[in-house]
């Protein structure tokens, strides 16, 4: 009996952990906004940009190769686009007591070595990336500002080469922004990459 | 509790074959020498499939993915205890080219794998990982457990039990 009790109970796990997995935003959805701590010490929220069109979100940390992998496209996509109305905002998702090197201490020296542009925020509650469905650092998802509220126009990858960026020959999160700018449809809405768990 | 009986007599027997299964040793001076098989999609898509009466269980796992780390000796395990009854565990590794010779190699070394150890290096992610599973973001750890008759797919970290409970599975 309690053979089939543990059975269960393994079922109803894959069963969450598989129903967590899908959840989150979907292409279209109106994104949440939050407010959270950036490297600086101040907080963030999307509704401070009162100039913004809309949004690069990128959850991403400091102990993810992939994430190292794109910071310098990262901050490229910031220096690009922020002046046009996308700025970029980081977040941390990991819990940093699972992942010691995603610490705010450690955030804010990755953020100043690597010069970002651009706020670097925790996730600190890890409220936030469950709501956008963010399963994986990196993963991007860019807002459109609108009546409605900040929709959901692109999830997934920066572009389709994580080794090199050179030899990169699909930049998605750049075709998507540039589509916005020009008031066209973004082609390529949802993009798959290998990535990290998200650390809980 | 016939089922527990038959999991008891289980153990004891893939305890017993521990001795036998020396096979596996020459893999793992194969790699030693230098001979890691690094794939792109296309080569490495024959991992994905099968015509005989095999169970193969592909876990995608990294170096630098500590999930992945953790999960490796239950693979491992299961692969030893497992062989006896035609399961097989392909372990594909997604580090860095660069980090071959540095930290994969030296890792299959050091933790002594038994499992067979393959290299999977195909940038182009978004176009693979949905010919893996539909179900898959991207995120490793993932398993893929298959036969020639059924698939599932897992992007989760696993127990031993839980491994366990999948494969029996496949064995009705």
């Amino acid at each position: 009996m309690h053979k089939f009790k543990t059975f269960f109970s393994v079922i109803a796990i894959v069963i969450t952990s598989s129903i967590m997995a899908q959840s989150g935003y979907k292409v279209g959805d109106i994104a949440t906004d939050f407010k959270l701590e950036n490297v600086d010490g101040t907080m963030v929220s999307l509704s401070d940009y009162n100039q913004a069109k809309g949004y690069i979100v990128i959850f991403t940390c400091n102990t993810c190769p992939f994430s190292v992998a794109y910071e310098d496209r990262i901050v490229a996509l910031n220096n690009m686009f922020e002046a046009q109305g996308y700025p970029v905002i980081a977040i941390m998702p990991n819990n940093p007591t699972a992942s010691p090197g995603d610490s705010m201490e450690a955030m804010k020296a990755r953020s100043k070595a690597k010069g970002f542009t651009f706020p670097y925020v925790m996730d600190k509650n890890q409220e936030i990336y469950p709501k956008y469905g963010a399963s994986k650092t990196p993963h991007v998802y860019v807002l459109q500002k609108t009546k409605k509220g900040n929709q959901v126009k692109y999830i997934g990858a920066i572009d389709d080469n994580y080794q090199d960026a050179e030899a990169a020959n699909q930049k998605y999160v750049e075709d998507a922004v540039n589509a916005l700018l020009e008031g066209k449809p973004v082609l390529e809405t949802h993009t798959r990459a290998i990535g990290c768990t998200i650390k809980v | 509790m016939r089922k527990a009986l038959y999991l008891v007599i289980l153990l004891m027997f893939s305890c017993n074959n521990d001795n036998k299964v020396k096979g596996d040793e020459g893999l793992e001076k194969e790699i030693n020498a230098g001979e890691l098989k690094v794939y792109d999609f296309k080569g490495f898509e024959k991992y994905l499939s099968t015509t005989t009466d095999k169970i193969y269980v592909v876990n995608f796992w990294a170096t630098w993915c500590a999930p992945c780390v953790k999960e490796l000796p239950f693979l491992e395990e299961l692969n030893k205890n497992y062989a006896n009854q035609n399961v097989e565990v392909i372990l594909v590794s997604l580090d860095f080219p660069n980090a071959y010779e540095t930290k994969l190699k030296p890792f299959i070394k050091n933790k002594k794998l038994q499992s067979k150890v393959v290299a999977l290096n195909d940038t182009d992610s978004n176009t693979w990982i949905p010919k893996v599973s539909e179900d898959w973001s991207g995120a490793i750890p993932a398993t893929l457990i298959f036969n020639k008759e059924k698939r599932m797919f897992y992007e989760q970290s696993f127990t031993y039990a839980e491994l366990e409970n999948e494969i029996k599975q496949f064995l009705k």
